[in-house]
């Protein structure tokens, strides 16, 4: 297996995971599963349904704690147990049906849940303007208006939404849960520009993606899930398209990846 | 806005404010997306008083008439206000009704047999109704009963609850000297300058209010509509509750040699402080927005971290204390409590209300006003058609219709919305 320190990569992971696993009852669903992720740079996370890919995911984000293996946040060996813990690190999830409220305006979306407040009412215009710093910040140029329902706005602009969302709360690490997936050509370059510029912004970005077009237009890295373990974890410019579609269907692709060890010891 | 979103718009709309021009074309693309908001009901509010004053204008327009018109109203508005916050969640509480009897019934036994002071039995109904919403919301949110089901069995659970309290065929009435001022919020009158005192305060704390954020707005640099709108609302409000007040100063007295009526009735401020309060917890406060987002998608809300149990069962302990102080303008309004309090068309009338004034039976939309304007038109209904008719047959009926056609605007609407991208 490719060691993923061994990358020149800018100092050390915000993100570490070393020989994590989850099983659900009798099935094992991640095996000592091993994750770099560094502020700046996209990591892509890839592999075939039923890879494991979500289940990471929602380890990393609280949903669910991993049985065992170790969780390194900036260094620190860090438990988390629940959503909330991982938001205070600094964990943001952009999940893929987005989670946003069609009947409330984009400013009342993205602080949905963590309203700012004078006293007991709404701190309505503080909080319309930090939304504003933060899409403009991101250089998000499609929205008119931040007081307009997200049921009128567009897929990629619901996605914009949700992405700014997960940004406000000086998030150091954002997942973005398959992003591009619903979205047509122009909006899904504007999202992987997004995408892209949170990294450039000095975040750490997972973005989940089966597009590989979306991969290598974006990613710094990649790993690859193959049947519940890290077959690697490589750098984007490293490694070809085809490689990286055998590492997801076959676990290994040359040197690369899953050596069949068991068979040949 | 517009309601087509130009994907090349250069930027977030900048700070401005709007013209008056622009706000009226705001308005018609928000009716052309499927928001008529309170349209409806203020379109089909004036419609029926111009039916109703063509053929009976003598006695429905007197000025007696639209008094006893507000005070009929107000058990309904009270009920619907309470309702917004269930329909809002999507749920429906079938159960308010007779729960604003149960509540009756405490009020009228606290008070009578048990001989407690008036304030004290007003407590005992308004915490009998919030125990009752208790209850409902545990078992629909804990338990995930369908709110359908639930209330329906407390619809007639309520009904026997109330039977025993005030004992099998009985009616307790609620004197002058045992009930104390609770049978004034229903009978009595403000004096004439009372009214104008009332009036200034509605329209000037509303011109302050909205005065001062549209101010503050100004400063900030944030979008906002026009000064001149805002001008043309005050001044609107200003017209309109003028009218209303010195309509009711009117005497109104069929003998005034003998008696004099004249002047706001009492229930009047406490409907404006019933909706100026709860209209700023569902505008203004975090749990009010949460409200929404619950409605709205209850799982986005469950996933920003919001108590979707909590604001359910919150929903539902406010709808039935609601419920409670219908229950007390109902004793004050009758001077009695019987079995029947709450019962036959009170929980439809006031669902009707809520519909009617553009509350959404399918969650997330509406607004504490839409109870009070559907209350108007519903009580205008109730109160233009005997003048009419005398067959409860066809009363029955046209308020059936009336329902019918307020659900049909919502699921249209919402149809509406969906297809031009509005919620």
């Amino acid at each position: 297996m490719t060691d993923p320190a061994s990358h020149s990569s800018p100092g050390a992971p915000l993100l570490s995971l070393r020989g994590v696993n989850k099983s659900f009852g009798a099935v094992q669903v991640l095996r000592d599963v091993d994750l770099d992720v560094y502020l700046g740079q996209v990591t892509a996370l890839v592999g075939d349904n039923g890879a494991g890919k979500s289940t990471l995911i929602k380890g990393v984000a609280g949903i669910h704690a991993f049985d065992g293996g170790e969780f390194l946040f900036e260094g620190h060996p860090v438990k988390v147990t629940g959503p909330k813990q991982a938001n205070d690190l600094g964990i943001e999830v952009v999940y893929q049906d987005l989670a946003l409220c069609d009947n409330l305006d984009v400013v009342h979306n993205m602080f949905l849940g963590r309203e700012m407040k004078r006293g007991i009412t709404l701190d309505e215009t503080t909080m319309e303007q930090r939304a504003r710093e933060t899409l403009s910040g991101l250089s998000v140029r499609t929205l008119k208006s931040v007081r307009q329902t997200v049921a009128s706005l567009s897929g990629g602009q619901r996605q914009t939404v949700a992405i700014a969302r997960a940004v406000l709360w000086n998030s150091k690490l954002v997942i973005l849960d398959e992003p591009t997936a619903a979205l047509g050509v122009a909006q899904t370059e504007q999202v992987l520009a997004l995408v892209r510029r949170l990294a450039d912004k000095g975040l750490a970005v997972i973005l989940i993606s089966h597009n590989m077009n979306d991969v290598f237009q974006v990613a710094d890295n990649i790993a690859a899930l193959y049947l519940g373990q890290m077959a690697a974890q490589v750098k984007a410019a490293d490694v070809s398209h085809g490689q990286v579609v055998e590492l997801i269907t076959a676990g290994r692709s040359g040197d690369l990846g899953i050596q069949k060890a068991v068979v040949t010891a | 806005m517009n309601a087509v979103i130009d994907e090349r718009a250069d930027q977030i709309d900048p700070g401005h404010e709007g013209s008056i021009r622009e706000a009226i074309s705001d308005y018609r693309d928000k009716i052309r997306g499927g928001d008529l908001g309170s349209l409806p009901a203020i379109l089909g509010l004036i419609a029926i008083v111009i039916i109703f004053g063509v053929m009976q204008g003598k006695t429905f327009l007197s000025a007696a008439n639209f008094a006893n018109l507000l005070t009929q109203s107000s058990m309904v508005m009270v009920l619907a206000m309470g309702l917004v916050f269930v329909l809002l969640l999507g749920e429906i509480d079938l159960s308010a009704g007779f729960a604003a009897g149960t509540c009756a019934a405490v009020l009228g036994v606290t008070l009578t047999m048990k001989g407690w002071p008036w304030y004290l039995a007003m407590v005992a109904a308004l915490v009998t109704g919030a125990l009752i919403g208790l209850l409902i919301g545990v078992l629909v949110a804990r338990l995930g009963i369908p709110s359908f089901v639930v209330t329906l069995a407390m619809f007639l659970a309520l009904q026997g609850l109330m039977l025993l309290i005030i004992g099998e065929g009985g009616t307790i009435r609620v004197s002058a000297d045992t009930g104390g001022p609770i049978l004034g919020i229903e009978n009595n009158n403000m004096t004439i300058i009372g009214g104008w005192i009332l009036f200034l305060v509605v329209v000037g704390g509303y011109a302050l209010t909205t005065g001062l954020r549209l101010r503050k707005r100004l400063s900030q640099g944030l979008t906002t509509q026009a000064p001149s709108v805002w001008l043309l609302k005050v001044i609107g409000l200003a017209v309109i509750y003028g009218l209303f007040t010195w309509f009711l100063s009117q005497e109104r007295s069929q003998r005034p040699d003998v008696t004099s009526i004249m002047g706001v009735p009492y229930i009047v401020p406490l409907i404006i402080v019933l909706l100026v309060f709860l209209t700023l917890v569902l505008g203004r406060t975090a749990f009010g927005r949460h409200i929404y987002a619950v409605g709205g998608n209850t799982e986005a809300a469950r996933r920003a971290g919001i108590s979707v149990q909590g604001i359910k069962i919150a929903c539902f302990v406010i709808c039935s204390t609601m419920a409670g102080v219908a229950g007390i303008l109902f004793a004050s309004r009758d001077n009695s409590v019987s079995p029947s309090t709450g019962g036959s068309t009170t929980l439809l009338y006031a669902v009707a209300a809520a519909v009617i004034g553009g509350t959404s039976l399918f969650g997330g939309r509406g607004r504490v006003l839409d109870a009070v304007l559907g209350g108007l038109v519903v009580a205008v209904i109730g109160n233009g058609l005997p003048l009419i008719t005398q067959q409860a047959g066809i009363q029955f009926i046209v308020t059936g219709l009336v329902l019918l056609v307020a659900a049909s605007v919502d699921a249209l609407s919402r149809r509406r919305s969906a297809s031009s991208g509005r919620a």
